[in-house]
């Protein structure tokens, strides 16, 4: 691949992502097709195949079984990773919730995209909100570079012992998982040695051979579900503490939310992934123009960054959260949950945009952030919807 | 920010030319990024592909609706196609042209600069059947960027797992287009 002096390829989200997995070299990959998350899986089985990588591969009929195999390999004590998208993702979340009651750490890349129907294979978030109780880590990048840098973290926040659950590292279908840009890959042994090694803490074999996947009474399933929320809980810290690691390591420093030119800013879009890039150029030509606008990107959406958030809205007026999922007959995911933790005085709007791959252009951010000068508006509002008025009754 | 249109038809070689493209800038020091637009992709079908290139990283990740500069591979195209759409009027159209009295005829509205060139004959010439390595090096020697050899290191990496005959007529094919795209630049 093209390497300039300063290091960086050409890849896509989905290539850049496959060269992770090569690098972190897991135990064991199960995996199913599905667009837009295939490119992730095709370019690591060739790496497999070239004898780049010595990961198990196995080829199975479907996501629930790609999700099955990868539970039992987890709890077998393999390093076990797969990805999946859209329908695959709702096909896998049965297992996905059992894998983290099982404190099974799979880490999953997930090329986010619509759920059916209308059969679409485009991107928007439907399918990581599908699996966001599921009690998994759920991370998501705003480009290749960030996809590449999450899924290098993710195994050490999935195999840390106060955690032991699924991460889902999740990128904007097409947008990212088909885009090719600069991405500066580490060097294998750098991911090696950041990554580590991992020994499953309660193993199925040797000397304290444990059982898995037991029957749990009323007596039992409450304590347990409790542990298991307080695990993804700690997830939080976790996160910080990796992402801290990884910034001192590599210079690139993740953290759960990332505040773009807040500092004195009156108005503040929030949202999640690749359109966050799209709303960096907008900031800059906006505050160019003296306007004191601002932009809050959210990483780690599960666990639910609540002071994060409430730190980089304290000071804002009125902050428009977008939602590239709906919840029918509700407030949308992410604005559901600022809402339900933010104390601070800004004034909270619900935009929905970009359901399906519809393009969310910077004239689209910038009217966002032009409707936020006006006085506020009831329910949710619909960015970019053809042929009507944009409003809608929540 | 440069932002390249490339239409092709499916099989033709246009995201593999955008990315091509992406590449050899990359090689420039630029921020780059290369795309296409997925449908229900068929062989021969119109199909879309983008390249951007800036100096400063490119943080955006929406459509190209107001291109720079349109490629198009396929000579029929223009008919079928409103090539020019967006396209800026300040902008360049390269087309791949069977006789050039063609390519005025289908685009004469375009305000713009207006490059044909024979790519499918050249391409023909040099041993390949493709005409997007024809339009990659006139695209750069018209442009004035990025060099031939960035373009042909670009090439030879991206098709890689080509035979090395194949490989050798595209580089052939790259150097004739960029000699066809430097005489348009003469021209203007």
């Amino acid at each position: 691949m093209a390497r300039t002096m300063q290091g960086f390829e050409v890849l896509t989200g989905g290539e850049a992502t496959a060269h992770a997995m090569r690098q972190i070299r897991p135990d064991v990959v199960p995996i199913y097709p599905i667009t837009p998350q295939t490119p992730i899986i095709q370019t690591f089985s060739r790496f497999v195949a070239d004898g780049k990588v010595d990961t198990v591969l196995l080829q199975v009929e479907s996501e629930h079984s790609a999700m099955s195999a990868a539970v039992g390999a987890a709890l077998a004590g393999a390093r076990t990773m797969t990805a999946t998208a859209s329908q695959g993702l709702a096909l896998m979340v049965e297992v996905l919730y059992i894998a983290a009651g099982l404190r099974a750490p799979v880490v999953m890349a997930v090329g986010n995209r619509a759920l059916s129907a209308p059969i679409n294979i485009h991107g928007d978030h439907s399918d990581g909100m599908l699996a966001r109780d599921s009690g998994a880590v759920q991370v998501f990048a705003e480009n290749a570079q960030e996809a590449y840098d999450l899924m290098v973290m993710a195994p050490r926040i999935a195999e840390h012992p106060a955690v032991l659950l699924p991460v889902l590292v999740g990128q904007d279908g097409f947008s990212v998982t088909h885009s090719a840009e600069n991405v500066a890959l580490l060097r294998d042994e750098e991911v090696q040695d950041f990554v580590g090694s991992y020994e499953i803490p309660y193993p199925l074999l040797g000397d304290r051979p444990s059982s898995q996947g037991l029957f749990a009474m009323p007596d039992a399933y409450y304590e347990i579900k409790v542990r298991q929320i307080q695990a993804l809980e700690a997830a939080e810290q976790v996160f910080a503490d990796v992402a801290r690691a990884y910034a001192l390591r590599f210079g690139r420093h993740l953290g759960a939310v990332e505040s773009y030119r807040m500092d004195g800013a009156e108005r503040a879009i929030v949202l999640i992934g690749s359109t966050a890039g799209t709303a960096k150029d907008v900031v800059d030509e906006l505050r160019e123009r003296g306007e004191r606008v601002g932009l809050v990107a959210v990483r780690l959406f599960r666990p639910f960054p609540h002071q994060a958030l409430e730190d980089a809205l304290a000071t804002v007026g009125r902050v428009a959260v977008l939602d590239r999922a709906a919840a029918p007959g509700t407030l949308p995911p992410l604005f559901a949950d600022i809402r339900a933790g933010y104390h601070g005085t800004a004034e909270l709007r619900s935009y929905v945009y970009g359901l399906g791959g519809r393009d969310t252009a910077p004239e689209d951010i910038a009217k966002v952030y032009r409707d936020l000068q006006l006085p506020a508006h009831a329910g949710i509002r619909y960015l970019g919807l053809l042929g009507e008025d944009q409003h809608g009754e929540s | 920010m440069i932002e390249v249109r490339w239409h092709g038809r499916g099989g033709q070689g246009a995201k593999t030319a955008s990315h091509v493209l992406a590449v050899a800038y990359l090689k420039e020091d630029k921020s780059v990024q290369a795309f296409p637009e997925y449908g229900p992709e068929r062989s021969g079908a119109p199909m879309l592909a983008y390249t951007r290139v800036d100096d400063r990283p490119i943080r955006r990740h929406c459509a190209v609706t107001q291109p720079d500069i349109v490629v198009v591979l396929d000579p029929s195209l223009t008919r079928e196609v409103p090539v020019t759409s967006g396209l800026k009027a300040e902008g360049k159209l390269l087309l791949n042209v069977v006789a050039d009295s063609e390519a005025e005829e289908a685009v004469r509205t375009y305000p713009g600069k207006v490059l044909g060139v024979t790519a499918d004959q050249l391409a023909k010439e040099a041993g390949t059947r493709f005409p997007n390595v024809v339009l990659l090096g006139a695209y750069a020697g018209w442009v004035g960027a990025p060099s031939l050899d960035h373009l042909q290191e670009a090439l030879i990496e991206v098709m890689g797992h080509l035979p090395a005959k194949a490989k050798d007529a595209s580089v052939r094919a790259m150097a004739a287009g960029y000699a066809a795209g430097e005489r348009g630049r003469a021209d203007v």
